[in-house]
C-alpha cells in the first residue's frame, strides 16, 4: 500500500477547511498493514466534521486496530470542491490517516446515521475506483459493509453493498474479521464464497443471498437462496456495556466539529418507548455503564484530549441511573481553568432535569432544548411521549428561573392522527412557555422547531403513510400563523422529509433511484444547499416507480414489508400492537421499572435490562397512571 | 506571569487555521497541566494572544505566543520546561522553540516585518527575472475587496526585500524536495498598516495565476522587531535580531 499524500498535498491549499484531510488528530493510531492482516478503511458518508465524532466509527477504529490480524483508517466524505480536483487528476478516495487509496482495503465500512447520505455513499465508492454495483466487483475489490441505524432496513443499498450489519458492533467486527482473513489467506476465490461464510455470522445480511419477488408494487416474497442462509437475520447486542469501556483513546480532532467536545455513553438502549422514535426501538434493552466507569472515563477522557467538556450521551440521559452521583462528582481541576462543563444532550422534559441541566452548567445559560414532540396530550399519547403540559411549564419555569433566557421547543408534525388542533397546539404550548419566561427576563424567548415526520422501519408506526409536501407545509404554516410574539418557528424542509421517507422505508428498486440521483450530481443531501427535491422525483418516475406508494401509503397488516426477513429483535405482534394501541391513544409505561410488556427484544435475546438502581429516577418512569413513585421495587437486574 | 513562547510550523499540520490552532494551544495548556489565566467575566477565555495571523497552508520557523501562566513558573528552570511539555502535547510539525518572560508590549506592537520563503515552479515560471521587475517597479496596485468594499492599494512599498539569491539552510528538512525542485524567493514585506500576503507576492511576481498553481509552499522564516538603533524601512532593514534572542530575562 502506497500513500497519496504527494499528490494530495499540493490540493490542499486550494479547498476550503483542509484540516479536513490531514489526520493527526489526538488519538490517532499509526496503521500498521502487514500480512495476515484485514485491512479496514471506516467511513463515514459525510463531512469530516460530521463524521468525527461519530463513537460507533471509533469505538469500531479501535477494537479493529487493538487486534493483531487487522488494521484500520479512516475516511470522510471529501467536500466538493476537493472532490472536483481529484476527479479531475484521477485521485481515488484515500483515508486520513496514512492516505492510502479506498481501493487498497479490504474493507470499506460506512456508517449509516441516517438516509439522505445513500448517495454520498455511492459517490465515496466510485470516487475509491471502486465498482458501485456489487454484482460488478472482483475478488480484488473491497467488501463493502454498512452498519449503523440506517442499516436497519438496507434494501435501497442491496445493489451496492456486499454486507449490512444489524446492530451493535463491538463483537461482530471480530468476527466478520476472521471471515475476511481466512479468504484472504485462502486466496481471495469468488466473492460469493466469501458472502456465504460471512452470512453465517449472526447479525450479518448479505441481499445478495435472497431473492425477492415482487407483484406490482408489492413485496411478495424475500427468500434465501441457500438452505445455509438464514430466514431471518436478527441484531447483535452487546450485553454489558461494562466490558466495553471504548472509546479509550477518543479522538480529538485537530478542526472544530460538530460535537466538539468529549462523549462519554452512559448506557445504550432506551425503553421509553416513543412510537416514532427508531432509535430507541432498535436499541433494546437498556444497559447502563457503572457509574464508576463513567467517572474513570471522564478523568482519562479529559486528561487525554485537553477537552474542558464532556457529554454524557444516551437516548435520554436523565435516565441513567447514576446522573446525580456523576455529576456531582465532576470536580475543579485547578490546573485546568476550573470544572469541565458538563452537557446534557437530549434533556427530558421535566423540573428535575433542568436542576440538573442548571447545576452542571457553569458560564452564560444561554439556550436549553425540550423535546414535547407534539401539541397536545391526546397526540402526545398517541406517540407515547407521555409528558403532560404541566410537565413541560414546570420544566421551562425552571429553566427561566435558573437564569436561562432561550428556549428551543422540538416538535413533529405530520404524525399519527394530527389534526389542525393537536398542530395548533404547538403555538399554544409555545406562547405558554413565553407567558413563563417573561415572569423572569424580558428577553425571554422561545424557539419552536418542526420537524416533518417520517416513518422508520422497526417502529409501531411503520405502517404508517406519511405526510405529502404539501400536507407538511400547510401544517407548518398553521403553526407560523399561530405563533404569538415572542415565538419564533423553525422547520425542517417536507422536500427533504420526503426523500427521506422514500430512502427510509424503500425496496431494492429504490436503489435505482439513490443511483440515479448520485448520477445526476445529487450528493450532500443532508445539506439544504444541495438538495433538490426533483432530482428524486424525476428518478422515481424514471425507474416507473411511484413515490407515494412508498411514502405517503399506509400499509396493510397482511402485506409484506422490505425490511421484514431483519429483525431489531421487536415481535411484528407487539409493533402492530403499538400501533393499534396508539391509533386508540393507549399509552405504554416504561418498562424498565414496570413489568414486561414482551417486546421480544430480552425474551429472544435472553438479555435483561441492566440498571445500576431498582429505583426510577425522579420524574418517575413513562407510564398514564402507571407511575411508579420513587422506591417502588421493581424486576430489573440490578448491578450494585 | 506573561510568557512569549517562538514555536514552528511545518509539514501537514500547516493545514491547520489559525483559529483551530488557538484552540489547540487551548488543549495543549490543559494536557500538559499548565493552569492559564482566564479573563474576568461572564464566559471567562483563557489569556493567551497570537500574534501575526499565519495563513491557513502557510507554515513557519517562528510563530510567537504570549500566554499568561498562573501559577506562575517558579524557576527559570520551570520556563526552561515548558518547551518540550507542550512540544510533546502538540502534534507533529508543531515544536516549541523557546519560552522567555515577556514584556508589557503586545506582540502585534512589537513586530513590523516577516520574512518568507516562497517555492515556485521552477520548469513553468522565469521567476528570477520576475524578481527582478518587482524589485524595480516603483509601485504595484493590487485590487481586493474587504467586507464588501473593493480597495486599491499599492503594496510595492511594503515589500522590503524580495530575492533569489540567499542561503536556504534556515529552511527545515521537510522543505528538502523543494530546495531541489523550485525556484526559491525569499521577500521581507511589513506587517503593520497594510500587511502583505504570501499569495499577493505572488499575484504581483505571477499577475493573473492562481498563486497557489504558481507557489507550490510557502514559510515564515522571520519576525523582525523594531530595534531603537535601526528602525525598519524599505529595503534597508538592519541590525536585524531575531525574536528568540530577544528579552532572555532570568526569572526566579
Amino acid at each position: 500500500m502506497t500513500s497519496l499524500w504527494s499528490r494530495v498535498e499540493p490540493l490542499l491549499a486550494r479547498v476550503r477547511k483542509p484540516a479536513r484531510y490531514i489526520g493527526c488528530e489526538d488519538g490517532a493510531i499509526e496503521p500498521r498493514h502487514g500480512q495476515g492482516k484485514v485491512a479496514w478503511l471506516l467511513a463515514y458518508p459525510d463531512v469530516y466534521e460530521v463524521g468525527l465524532p461519530n463513537q460507533g466509527l471509533q469505538i469500531l477504529y479501535e477494537i479493529l486496530n487493538e487486534r493483531p490480524d487487522a488494521v484500520a483508517e479512516r475516511t470522510y466524505a471529501p467536500w466538493v470542491d476537493l472532490e472536483a480536483l481529484m476527479r479531475e487528476r484521477g485521485i481515488p478516495l484515500f483515508s486520513v490517516d496514512a492516505h492510502r487509496a479506498a481501493g487498497d482495503f479490504d474493507v470499506i465500512a460506512f456508517n449509516l446515521s441516517a438516509e439522505l447520505v445513500y448517495t454520498n455513499v455511492l459517490n465515496m465508492l466510485d470516487l475509491g475506483g471502486i465498482p458501485v454495483h456489487t454484482a460488478r466487483r472482483e475478488p480484488s475489490d473491497p467488501v463493502v459493509v454498512v452498519g449503523g441505524h440506517a442499516a436497519f432496513n438496507p434494501e435501497p443499498l442491496a445493489d451496492f453493498i456486499d454486507v449490512a450489519v444489524l446492530g451493535e458492533g463491538e463483537e461482530v467486527v471480530g468476527e466478520i474479521n476472521d471471515v475476511v482473513r481466512a479468504w484472504k489467506a485462502s486466496g481471495r476465490t469468488s466473492r460469493e464464497g466469501l458472502w456465504r461464510e460471512l452470512a453465517r455470522i449472526p447479525g450479518v445480511y448479505v441481499p445478495s443471498l435472497y431473492d425477492v419477488v415482487y407483484e406490482g408494487e408489492r413485496t411478495v416474497s424475500c427468500t434465501p437462496r441457500f438452505a445455509d442462509v438464514p430466514a431471518t437475520v436478527t441484531k447483535r447486542t452487546i450485553s454489558d456495556l461494562a466490558q466495553w469501556d471504548y472509546p479509550r483513546r477518543p479522538l480529538a480532532p485537530l478542526t472544530e466539529v460538530v460535537h466538539d467536545r468529549l462523549a462519554v455513553e452512559v448506557f445504550r438502549g432506551c425503553t421509553r418507548g416513543c412510537r416514532f422514535c427508531q432509535a430507541g426501538m432498535i436499541t433494546r434493552p437498556v444497559r447502563e455503564r457503572p457509574a464508576e466507569q463513567v467517572r474513570t472515563m471522564i478523568t482519562r477522557g479529559l486528561e487525554r484530549t485537553g477537552y474542558n467538556e464532556v457529554s454524557l450521551t444516551s437516548l435520554s440521559t436523565a435516565d441513567f441511573s447514576g446522573i446525580e452521583d456523576v455529576v456531582s462528582s465532576i470536580v475543579p481541576d485547578p490546573t485546568a481553568c476550573g470544572a469541565p462543563t458538563v452537557s446534557l444532550p437530549s434533556l427530558r422534559v421535566d423540573a428535575f432535569t433542568v436542576g440538573l441541566a442548571a447545576k452542571v452548567a457553569s458560564g452564560r445559560r444561554s439556550g436549553l432544548t425540550f423535546a414535547p414532540e407534539a401539541g397536545t396530550w391526546r397526540l402526545r399519547k398517541v406517540i407515547n411521549k407521555l409528558i403532560t403540559e404541566a410537565d413541560l411549564y414546570g420544566a421551562v419555569e425552571s429553566a427561566f428561573a435558573n437564569g436561562w433566557t432561550r428556549t428551543k421547543l422540538y416538535f413533529l408534525t405530520g404524525l399519527p392522527t394530527e389534526t389542525d388542533d393537536d398542530t395548533r397546539g404547538i403555538a399554544e404550548l409555545a406562547a405558554g412557555c413565553v407567558a413563563i419566561g417573561k415572569k423572569y427576563t424580558s428577553r425571554a424567548s422561545v424557539t419552536v422547531s418542526l420537524g416533518g415526520f417520517v416513518p422508520k422501519a422497526h417502529t409501531p408506526f411503520q405502517w404508517f403513510g406519511q405526510n405529502g409536501v404539501d400536507e407538511l407545509q400547510r401544517k407548518i404554516n398553521l403553526v407560523r400563523g399561530a405563533a404569538s410574539r415572542g415565538v419564533q418557528v423553525k422547520w425542517h424542509d417536507p422536500r427533504a422529509s420526503l426523500a427521506e421517507g422514500l430512502a427510509s422505508r424503500g425496496d431494492r428498486r429504490v436503489g435505482r433511484v439513490i443511483e440515479r440521483v448520485w448520477r445526476d450530481g445529487g450528493t450532500f443531501q443532508e445539506w439544504s444547499e444541495f438538495f433538490v427535491l426533483d432530482r428524486w422525483l424525476d428518478a422515481a418516475a424514471a425507474e416507473g416507480l411511484p413515490v407515494e406508494w412508498f411514502t405517503t401509503r399506509h400499509r396493510t397488516e397482511v402485506e409484506i414489508l422490505p425490511w421484514q426477513h431483519l429483525s431489531a429483535g421487536l415481535h411484528r405482534d407487539f409493533l402492530w400492537d403499538d400501533w393499534r394501541a396508539s391509533l386508540d391513544e393507549h399509552g405504554l409505561p416504561d418498562c424498565r421499572w414496570t413489568p414486561c410488556y414482551d417486546c421480544g427484544v430480552c425474551t429472544g435475546d435472553g438479555l435483561e435490562h441492566v440498571v445500576a438502581s431498582p429505583i426510577p429516577p425522579a420524574g418517575g418512569s413513562q407510564g398514564t397512571g402507571q407511575d411508579l413513585a420513587r422506591g417502588g421495587d421493581v424486576p430489573v437486574v440490578v448491578r450494585l | 506571569m506573561k510568557v512569549r513562547l517562538a514555536y514552528s510550523k511545518v509539514g501537514k499540520i500547516r493545514f491547520l487555521g489559525h483559529l483551530d490552532m488557538a484552540h489547540l494551544w487551548e488543549r495543549a495548556f490543559r494536557k500538559a497541566k499548565l493552569g492559564v489565566a482566564v479573563s474576568a467575566g461572564f464566559t471567562p477565555r483563557p489569556k493567551l494572544s497570537f500574534g501575526l495571523a499565519l495563513p491557513t497552508a502557510g507554515e513557519s520557523l517562528v510563530e510567537v505566543l504570549d500566554v499568561v501562566l498562573d501559577p506562575a513558573p517558579s524557576a527559570e528552570r520551570d520556563l526552561d520546561d515548558l518547551a518540550p511539555r507542550l512540544s510533546a502535547v502538540m502534534p507533529a510539525g508543531v515544536e516549541v522553540t523557546g519560552a522567555w518572560v515577556a514584556g508589557p508590549q503586545s506582540i502585534q506592537e512589537d513586530v513590523l516585518a516577516t520574512t518568507w520563503v516562497l517555492a515556485i515552479d521552477r520548469a513553468a515560471h522565469d521567476t528570477a527575472a520576475r524578481v527582478a521587475a518587482l524589485v524595480a517597479a516603483p509601485e504595484f496596485w493590487i485590487e481586493r475587496e474587504r467586507k464588501g468594499e473593493r480597495r486599491r492599494d499599492d503594496i510595492r512599498p511594503g515589500i522590503f526585500e524580495l530575492r533569489t539569491d540567499f542561503d536556504p539552510s534556515v529552511l527545515p528538512a521537510d522543505w528538502r524536495s523543494e530546495v531541489s525542485a523550485s525556484a526559491l524567493v525569499e521577500a521581507v514585506v511589513t506587517t503593520s498598516g497594510r500587511g502583505v500576503r504570501p499569495t499577493e507576492l505572488v499575484d504581483a511576481l505571477f499577475p493573473g495565476d492562481e498563486p497557489w498553481n504558481v507557489m507550490s509552499r510557502v514559510i515564515r522564516t522571520h519576525q523582525w522587531i523594531e530595534r531603537t538603533d535601526a528602525p525598519c524601512a524599505p529595503f534597508s532593514v538592519r541590525a536585524r535580531k531575531e525574536l528568540p534572542h530577544e528579552q532572555r530575562i532570568a526569572v526566579g
